[in-house]
């Protein structure tokens, strides 16, 4: 059994998925609003790291506001989903890469520095794998990114 | 410091320093800006003008939802009254297991689907109940919809900004 995420730990997820303080010693900040010590808070972050619970701790951007960004869609044919998933990966800008139950079953996003960055990536990709890609970009959101409530076994 | 909402030179090379997250030592913007020749309060001025002007949504520590167990996702997709959509899209995205909710243009006739609203949760049986939840709220103004499963991530990183020199549209290891 993997050692289980620790009272202090749960706390920092559920506190800091946003507001992390931008201050000089913010994990200092941080120890002192939960109650903990700065190196208690560091020692618990760096363990949630080192076992790839945390993804990282840092900033999340909107999409558009530092380059350009779509969703894409694309049907491959099932025998070589993951072969043309690992070359889409490959590709510079897609960040994200997952695959799904559908006709559609491989949606990546494509990012770049502006929209010609994006015609340009999405045409390479279409050379490299003779399959369309259907962009499917952001018209409206509904929701602010704020992270979301886990609920710990 | 410009007060405009332009992201400068600058701004992109201090998004790039952070993209593979802080470090966790005890002065981490201090530590930033010595790799890229900024002070720590101009560091600290900066990324809080780009919070200010939403570039950057927000700074926090970003969890690996599969590694907690969030090993279901359903990427559910709906079809909804055009002009209802805006008013339905914020009623699901105020729902707190929906952890984006975004309006996405159709391709028709194959994809007639423009809301989509993203479910984390343990098992698939907990989406179902979600996508119930949700299918309740939009009533008849929805026609259709989805639920794209995905239990396998090919990729996931945050946001990759290009070295300033592009390499283009190569196939390229970052």
């Amino acid at each position: 059994m993997p050692r289980p995420v620790t009272p202090l730990q749960k706390k920092l997820i559920d506190c800091y998925q946003r507001g992390f303080p931008v201050t000089p010693h913010p994990y200092a900040d941080i120890a002192a609003a939960i109650g903990s010590t700065e190196d208690a808070v560091i020692n618990a972050l760096a363990d949630l790291q080192d076992r790839k619970i945390l993804s990282r701790i840092g900033a999340t951007y909107a999409t558009g506001r530092a380059g350009a960004s779509t969703l894409a869609a694309m049907a491959a044919p099932a025998e070589n989903l993951e072969k043309i998933a690992h070359l889409i990966s490959g590709f510079t800008g897609i960040n994200h890469n997952y695959e799904r139950e559908d006709k559609l079953n491989l949606w990546f996003v494509i990012t770049g520095p502006d929209q010609e960055a994006i015609r340009q990536t999405t045409r390479a990709i279409t050379d490299a794998t003779g399959l369309a890609v259907h962009h499917m970009p952001m018209i409206e959101h509904y929701r602010l990114d704020l992270g979301f409530p886990l609920s710990w076994n | 410091m410009t007060s405009s909402d332009t992201v400068d030179e600058i701004d992109h090379a201090l998004i790039r320093a952070t993209q593979n997250g802080l470090p966790l030592t005890p002065h981490p913007y201090r530590d930033i800006g010595l790799g890229i020749g900024l002070g720590p309060d101009d560091v600290e001025q900066r990324l809080q003008r780009l919070q200010d002007i939403g570039v950057i949504r927000r700074i926090g520590i970003i969890p690996n939802h599969y590694r907690l167990g969030y090993r279901a996702n359903g990427m559910s997709v709906w079809d909804v009254t055009d002009d209802r959509v805006d008013n339905l899209g914020f009623q699901i995205g105020a729902l707190h297991f929906v952890s984006h909710c975004y309006r996405r243009p159709r391709h028709l006739p194959d994809w007639p689907f423009n809301l989509f609203a993203m479910i984390h949760a343990t098992t698939r049986d907990e989406i179902d109940t979600r996508i119930a939840d949700i299918a309740s709220i939009l009533g008849k103004e929805c026609r259709s919809h989805r639920v794209l499963f995905s239990e396998k991530i090919l990729k996931k990183t945050g946001l990759r900004l290009p070295k300033p020199k592009r390499c283009g549209a190569r196939p390229c290891s970052d």
